[in-house]
């Protein structure tokens, strides 16, 4: 294992977290949707997102394609493996963007039902998709000896990889709703409090579910603990994080709850890392996993990569920086909102 | 029944492109056209351009937003499908497919939220700032995808590795793979192919509304630009396609051969096909009208005969029929697209553009025409390079997902077809929706030198709307 290839395991991580903190907000605004109520509501919780969703959407395009460019037998394994779960996530993300486009195009009320509908279910399947894989990841998947996948469809839902799910849309739910809270005002403000607490708490319990049963479905998520004990101190810098949430939350700050949900979803994120650490696909079978090492492209590649993101890093972080500086405050309903 | 993995992965990842690609040149030819509205309107203070430009970019989100939905498809099919290719290209291809990320959709998802919704909220400047890079991110993208894509035609700067799981390419000098024989000629030809179409469809509408009598102002001056465009785009096309045909009897002969309908190479000077219907089995051009010796004159300058099919192993020949049928399309209509807008630039110069309403008809649906010419020819180079994927190097039949059953690979072809319909028709409806609203013409007495003339249009225009006042309360 060469010091390039975990600086692209790490990478895809930064690449991954970012990806799940921003279009996590926007994908959980999309859960609660249809708890808004009336046309004005429902306006206001997709304009929240509006100028946001697509530029999020992109760190997952950045994501596959460095997970391609950096490890292709994990992208050919990963995506064969769970060739219809992805074809329903390629689905949701299109039913979703087609669904936040064309909602408000006309005035008819079933058309904009039919939308708002299709907007929520499609965030929640894009969730519970990602949580599955997430799970499956964890807890291995059979392989041969040519590192393709052995299993069927069934095999992909198991108890451990729904709990994922689960525990992946119930996050998404409250990173949104703090989100929410920060960008609306007034009586649907006021509701979107109730929201916050009510995800807070199944977030909550899923969390704590998934912990246990990490043991019972995958033990050798805990095997990189004892090399590195350091990383307890990311398990409790989460703790603290979660615990700020409903703090933060209480004494009306909630700026600081939406921080503190970033940073548990990042910290998140990293366990996750730890968890796989070093392989990329975990082997339920006999045969060898695909490894950091045995997965990735040549150093030459990964090299000039590495040249690639430098260059690129700095650049996105400034558009993003300016969306999100031009965008900034409560949402309005103007001419051009959705 | 066993399935057959192959042809139905194919005929997926065919649909998908190819619905995908109705999308992307549009953005960037519109991108264009926009680029140049905001432009004029910066230096001028023009008014009634701001409307176009406000207009063409209500039309651009709606066309982008699909594009990136069904794109987001094509950068995870190659994994779902052709895990094998993957396996076999990550190393070459995916720096090029990341580049794309970084380099390109930050810098175009970014800065359209300011293209679409910062109107009031940016100054000119700023807005126009961000125009720029949107249209510059979905050039960008276009240069990798289309390098990436380049490569799999006329692969360079790479060596073949064996590894345990079979042999893989791996890049050995990254300026070869990204400057490689072909790379620069197809970008010019796709980059010109999205020009043409972005103004035949600014055209299109701006001759409707003309018609229509709805926005005369606005659409006499957008009609204008865009003929003066789509003239001078088609035009180096003609440059661009007569380079790529040189350059392919070169890197890849069946393919040129194949384009032609040239089964025997012959002796002295090869004959052009202007058109015809070529018969595989006989390997001849059924009701073929030929040029004597063009070919060889266009690729050699000379008399010099151009390789046949049978210079190429008969395991190793593209199809003939599907890429004779759409290259010849696609040439044809590009020939078509000059003779249009020069009889265009004619009649401008005469001063009876827009006296001429069967002309401005011509216009109206002529918009369908690029999008015809831009499949056609996409068809016809990615046919041509069969049996190959990566040519010269890996197989089709062999580059399939092994894990993947037929079942499944039928099931999701099932359902992106529904999906896909679904999505054409709503893009239809929408656009049509939004074209039909037309531009806000803009405040009256900034519109015209005589604030009179101004407020006649607007009232005329909305007479024409009478819905128009109800619709904007919804109407974002």
């Amino acid at each position: 294992m060469s010091g390039l290839q975990i600086l692209w395991f790490v990478i895809l991580g930064v690449l991954l977290a970012g990806y799940a903190i921003l279009d996590g907000f926007d994908l959980g605004v999309g859960v609660l949707h249809l708890f808004a109520r009336g046309d004005r509501e429902r306006r206001l919780t997709i304009n929240s997102i509006g100028p946001l969703w697509d530029g999020n959407e992109v760190w997952l395009v950045t994501f596959g394609g460095a997970l391609f460019a950096a490890f292709p037998e994990a992208y050919a394994t990963i995506l064969s493996a769970m060739y219809l779960p992805v074809i329903v996530l390629l689905f949701s993300l299109i039913g979703r963007a087609i669904s936040i486009e064309f909602r408000s195009k006309r005035p008819s009320r079933a058309w904009r039902t039919y939308w708002d509908v299709s907007f929520s279910l499609s965030s929640a399947v894009v969730v519970l998709v990602f949580g599955v894989a997430a799970g499956n990841a964890i807890a291995g998947i059979p392989l041969d000896a040519d590192a393709e996948y052995a299993g069927g469809l069934l095999d992909l839902f198991g108890v451990y990889p729904l709990t994922v799910g689960a525990f992946a849309v119930a996050t998404a739910a409250m990173h949104g709703a703090i989100f929410l809270y920060l960008k609306t005002e007034g009586e649907l403000q006021a509701r979107v409090r109730g929201w916050m607490w009510r995800s807070f708490f199944v977030f909550l319990a899923l969390y704590a579910l998934t912990t246990g049963l990490t043991p019972v479905y995958a033990p050798h998520a805990f095997d990189n603990f004892e090399h590195w004990p350091a990383a307890w101190i990311v398990v409790a810098l989460n703790v603290l994080a979660v615990a700020n949430i409903p703090r933060a939350i209480h004494h009306g700050r909630p700026t600081y709850a939406f921080v503190s949900s970033c940073c548990t979803i990042a910290a998140l994120v990293f366990l996750f890392g730890m968890a796989l650490f070093p392989n990329l696909v975990v082997s339920s079978t006999d045969a060898p996993s695909l490894t950091v090492a045995s997965a990735a492209s040549s150093e030459t590649t990964l090299k000039l990569m590495a040249y690639i993101a430098a260059i690129g890093a700095p650049l996105v972080m400034t558009y993003t920086g300016i969306v999100y500086w031009v965008f900034r405050g409560k949402v309005r309903l103007t001419k051009e909102s959705y | 029944m066993e399935l057959d993995v192959v042809l139905l992965s194919r005929l997926q990842f065919a649909l998908t492109v190819m619905v995908h690609y109705l999308f992307p040149p549009l953005s960037i030819g519109l991108g264009a056209q926009m680029v140049m509205t905001e432009a004029i309107y910066l230096r001028t203070g023009d008014r009634r351009w701001e409307s176009l430009a406000r207009f063409w970019t209500r039309l651009f989100a709606v066309n982008f937003a699909v594009g990136v939905a069904t794109g987001i498809v094509m950068e995870f099919e190659f994994g779902t499908n052709w895990a094998t290719y993957s396996r076999f290209v990550g190393d070459v291809f995916g720096s090029a497919l990341a580049s794309e990320g970084i380099f390109a959709f930050f810098l175009e998802s970014g800065f359209l939220a300011v293209l679409v919704f910062g109107w009031d909220r940016v100054g000119k400047r700023m807005h126009f700032f961000a125009t720029l890079m949107v249209f510059l991110g979905s050039v960008f993208s276009s240069v990798w995808i289309v390098i990436a894509n380049s490569w799999m035609h006329t692969p360079t700067g790479f060596h073949i590795v064996e590894r345990g799981g079979g042999p893989r390419a791996e890049i050995v000098d990254f300026w070869a793979m990204v400057f490689n024989p072909s790379s620069m000629h197809r970008l010019g030809h796709v980059l010109l192919g999205a020009f043409i179409l972005g103004a035949f469809f600014t055209m299109s509408i701006c001759a409707f509304y003309v018609l229509r009598d709805r926005h005369q102002e606005l659409a006499r001056r957008g009609f204008k630009l865009g003929l003066a465009f789509a003239a001078v785009s088609s035009l180096l096309m003609l440059v661009s396609g007569h380079s790529q045909a040189v350059a392919l009897a070169h890197n890849q002969p069946a393919k040129l051969a194949a384009f032609e309908g040239h089964f025997h190479t012959g002796e002295g000077a090869t004959d052009l096909y202007v058109m015809g219907w070529p018969d595989e089995a006989s390997e001849t051009v059924s009701f073929g009208v030929a040029m004597p010796g063009m070919l060889s004159f266009l690729v050699y300058g000379d008399d010099t005969p151009v390789a046949g099919l049978d210079q190429t192993p008969p395991e190793d020949r593209p199809p003939v029929l599907v890429p004779f049928v759409t290259y010849h399309v696609m040439v044809g209509l590009g020939m078509g697209f000059i003779g249009l807008t020069l009889l265009g630039l004619f009649l401008w110069w005469r001063g009876q553009l827009f006296e001429r309403r069967w002309l401005l008809w011509v216009f109206v649906g002529a918009v369908i025409l690029p999008y015809v010419a831009n499949q056609a020819g996409w068809v016809a180079t990615e046919v041509g390079r069969q049996p190959w994927i990566v040519y010269g190097l890996l197989r089709t039949s062999d580059a399939v997902s092994r894990s993947v059953p037929g079942e499944q690979v039928l099931g999701s072809i099932a359902l992106f077809s529904f999906i896909y319909l679904a999505l054409m028709a709503l893009w239809v409806f929408v656009m049509n929706e939004k074209i039909k609203h037309g531009p806000d013409e803009p405040p009256a007495e900034e519109a015209g030198p005589k604030g009179e003339r101004g407020s006649l249009l607007d009232a005329a225009s909305g007479l024409a709307e009478p819905s128009r006042g109800l619709m904007s309360e919804d109407e974002p």
